[in-house]
């Protein structure tokens, strides 16, 4: 009797715990009303017609692109393709944009995007350009805040699992890839179990072109065989230096979750780049044979190329002495966050109770001092005590990563105890925490990785998000979470769905971007080699088995609009241009058993589809996006012959070959 | 020199100002173009307000059978040439002859200036009921009537989807002050004989 009310007893405490540890219902509903009751409503309300204060580009993970949102009110605007094929707009599947997704393994059609990061000047981020990683088939990607297209994709070699990428340096000078998986460099046949000392860890510095954008691997470093997880460059007095954090530093192969997570300590590797950058400049390093693609879109002839590179600047650290180093860091951290005064320097010991914050100050001076404890493959492991400047102890479970404001603030995201948690750098001390439904990974401000953070808002980013929106069966979406940090207090503000996985975002205020952005491509401007700029020069043309249809559309017809001669067995090529010249007048087109995708053209555009007609017929083609009262008119025939047949191919505009119009 | 005389030539002068500013604008609103479309008219040719403008107008206007706005008018040569002998001949009187000439001069001035709009109502007029008979869309008035699309010579008006503005610009108002000027140096050399 006694054991039993004992164990009664113990049944009653345990589910007391339990309750008042989970996130409960109750507690959520108290937090909703007490956001209504702090206005959080109009906080977040834009009025119908009404721009946000800021864009958003968070990252869509899975899906392998970039959304772009309006910030506070949590609206998409669009999906920007960038590492896997959209059919909606054709991305991958047109012949322009095909070669945008070629690489050393071939065509791949889908990609794991992670880490936008807003070009900076003078360590503010400016607009041009936003880049971001692919992870899976290690690439880099940037993309045009002009026209929201992707311009340009760079896979990184002897890379694998491109995740401390893609960011950039205060000047844009550098954008930035490590590999998270370390492999053999260069890949070669060999026991996995050899692993320990046979694998490197390849850091790249990609150079950035100031007038065109354009990248080009400046050089690779090759570290030692741990895992490059997070990084982030220094800033004002750090500028010049670039951090990485690292786990596996124990070098398994196997169980990782167990084998990698046995030094309570691992490292975030300090670079000096500049210093090796100088060294590159100066004839050092050593050119090896490598095979990545370089993928380039072309605004003027409308159309990407694909080169095959063949070698890359490699640097090993022990010919560079005293430019890499290695900081101490509370166990398998995973962001590595730097302040906007550069100072200090964070990592977010996920499977410690810790955060760590080193000091560039006293990092230059252990330098100086060599205060080292001993070394990892011949790179200087400089003394905690002499790098550290404090830790923050306790402050949640499994911190993640970590943003700032002006105001000498730090709010790290704990993935585990599921909270944002508000604390003052210098003083160690936290200030305020706040529940976020659930499990959050990234977190935002707009300005995060630069000097000059704006921070009025805070976009934490979900792993999952259970009951927290309608069910949609057992695939619910994820989401972000907006909150108002002006105050002393974090506000929550806003749940907003987001696309795939979002990890990391990158914001900036909407007027650096909006009054630049392109509203039409200029016909007069198009040099794609099959663009026409009148009806008068449209036509088809017979090269073997191959028709070329050189296609125009503007409201509301093709031309030409019937065309026969084809026959079963042919590639028929569909060379679209769209000749209106007004803002949002988008035309599609699609044929009926195109193995490829619709086509979405924006004025002034050339766009090509193929179309391998199977059987004999007559079969339409039609413009698929609601451009005027006269859509449902627009649309066309193409006359599918036999394969023997001795129709010649011809060509009308309302019965006529298409003659001088002037429009 | 007197100051009539100097009125007089001030005032022809200004009418330069027809060369580089537009006569007149045409605007058209209508909810799917927050940004209007509109096309200025300048004594030697019709120009965008913004690029593209025209080709969207006609664009717009081929659903209703309008005719595409001309390239060019026989008007655009006719207008400079008038303009500037108007200007040579204004600054020549001003220097040479006296106050009765500048009535002179601003009366035909005046005429001119009414041809003018009345040969640009009768082309508007025709721009606007000169219609494709295959068009897409034909609209009639409560009378049975085919509907025009004129646009007004002078204010705003509401056609289907569309108001349209029209309005003097820039070069009309140099134009205006330079004959009000010349009109007053009539009075003013007027007096100065006394």
């Amino acid at each position: 009797m006694n054991t039993y009310i004992k164990s009664l007893f113990l049944f009653v405490i345990t589910t007391f715990f339990l309750i008042s540890c989970g996130p409960p219902t109750s507690k959520k509903n108290s937090n909703s009303k007490g956001a209504i009751a702090g206005n959080a409503a109009e906080k977040v309300y834009v009025a119908p017609g009404d721009h946000d204060s800021h864009y958003a580009f968070i990252s869509g993970g899975f899906s392998g692109q970039l959304a772009v949102y309006g910030l506070p009110s949590g609206r998409l605007f669009r999906v920007i393709p960038v590492f896997s094929q959209d059919p909606e707009k054709g991305y991958g599947y047109s012949e322009e944009t095909k070669p945008m997704l070629m690489t050393s393994h071939g065509f791949v059609p889908w990609g794991d995007s992670h880490h936008p990061d807003i070009s900076q000047t003078q360590g503010s981020v400016d607009g041009r350009w936003v880049f971001i990683n692919e992870n899976n088939t290690p690439r880099i990607a940037r993309i045009s805040l002009k026209t929201f297209e992707t311009e340009e994709i760079i896979e990184i070699p002897n890379s694998a699992g491109n995740h401390s990428s893609s960011f950039v340096t205060e000047n844009s000078e550098y954008v930035v890839a490590g590999t998270r998986f370390s492999v053999p460099f260069p890949q070669r046949d060999m026991s996995i179990k050899d692993m320990k000392g046979n694998f490197s860890g390849a850091l790249s510095f990609l150079k950035i072109n100031q007038e065109t954008g354009r990248m080009n691997i400046d050089f690779q470093i090759k570290m030692p065989g741990f895992n490059y997880d997070l990084s982030h460059p220094g800033r004002g007095k750090s500028h010049g230096w670039f951090f990485f954090s690292t786990y596996n530093t124990e070098e398994a192969n196997s169980l990782m979750e167990v084998n990698a997570s046995q030094n309570d300590k691992d490292f975030i590797a300090a670079i000096n780049w500049k210093k090796i950058a100088e060294y590159v400049k100066n004839g050092g390093g050593k050119k090896v044979p490598a095979r990545y693609t370089h993928n380039v879109w072309n605004d003027d002839t409308h159309n990407a190329t694909s080169t095959m590179e063949k070698e890359v600047l490699v640097v090993e650290p022990k010919d560079v002495p005293g430019a890499i180093f290695f900081l101490p860091t509370a166990k398998s951290p995973h962001g590595c966050d730097v302040d906007p005064t550069g100072e200090y320097i964070i990592g977010n010991g996920k499977l410690a109770a810790q955060m760590t914050i080193h000091s560039f100050t006293k990092m230059l001076k252990a330098i100086e001092d060599k205060a080292f404890d001993g070394d990892a493959y011949g790179i200087p492991i400089i003394k905690f005590d002499a790098v550290n400047y404090g830790t923050l102890d306790q402050p949640g479970l499994g911190p993640l990563h970590t943003e700032f404001d002006t105001r000498g603030n730090a709010y790290t995201t704990f993935f585990i105890s599921s909270e944002v948690v508000k604390w003052n750098v210098k003083d160690l001390k936290v200030i305020d925490r706040h529940k976020v439904y659930y499990s959050v990974g990234h977190l935002m401000i707009p300005g995060g990785n630069s000097r000059t953070p704006d921070d009025k808002y805070l976009v934490a980013m979900n792993k999952i998000t259970k009951d927290r929106y309608l069910p949609t069966g057992p695939e619910v979406c994820q989401s972000a979470q907006l909150f108002d940090i002006s105050g002393e207090k974090m506000e929550l503000l806003l749940d907003f769905p987001t696309i795939g996985e979002p990890h990391y975002a990158a914001g900036i205020a909407a007027d650096k971007i909006a009054p630049k952005t392109t509203k039409i491509y200029k016909l007069e401007d198009n040099k794609h080699p099959y663009g026409v700029k009148s009806e008068a020069e449209t036509k088809v043309v017979r090269k073997g088995k191959e028709v070329h249809i050189y296609m125009t559309m503007i409201r509301s017809h093709f031309s030409p609009d019937n065309i026969e001669g084809v026959k079963v067995g042919d590639k028929v090529f569909f060379h679209v241009t769209n000749l209106e010249q007004d803002y949002d007048v988008p035309h599609g087109i699609s044929m009926i058993g195109a193995q490829t995708s619709e086509l979405l053209i924006m004025p002034g555009r050339t766009t090509t589809f193929t179309w391998e007609p199977k059987n004999v017929g007559v079969w339409p083609f039609y413009c698929t996006d609601f451009c005027s009262a006269l859509h449902q008119e627009m649309q066309g025939y193409v006359r599918v012959s036999p394969s023997n047949s001795n129709i010649k191919i011809s060509y009308t505009l309302d019965g006529d070959i298409p003659g001088e119009d002037d429009l | 020199m007197k100051k009539s005389n100097i009125l007089m030539i001030v005032g022809s002068l200004l009418l330069l100002g027809l060369f580089i500013f537009p006569l007149w604008n045409i605007t058209l609103e209508a909810p799917q173009y927050p940004i209007p479309l509109g096309m200025d008219i300048y004594i030697n040719k019709f120009a965008d307000t913004h690029e593209f403008d025209i080709k969207n107008i006609n664009l717009m206007n081929h659903y209703v059978g309008m005719q595409f706005i001309p390239k060019t008018i026989p008007e655009f040569k006719i207008f400079p040439i008038t303009i500037g002998i108007m200007v040579a001949f204004g600054v020549l009187i001003g220097f040479k002859m006296n106050y009765k000439w500048f009535l002179g001069w601003f009366i035909l001035m005046s005429v001119l200036g009414i041809v003018g709009m009345y040969d640009f109502y009768l082309w508007e007029y025709d721009y606007g009921h000169t219609l494709d008979p295959n068009a897409i869309m034909k609209f009639t008035n409560p009378d049975g009537s085919i509907m025009g699309f004129q646009p007004p010579l002078f204010g705003s008006k509401d056609i289907l989807n569309f108001t349209a503005h029209s309005y003097p610009m820039m070069g009309a108002w140099l134009m205006f002050i330079g004959m009000m000027l010349t009109f007053l140096s009539f009075f003013v050399g007027k007096k100065e004989a006394k």
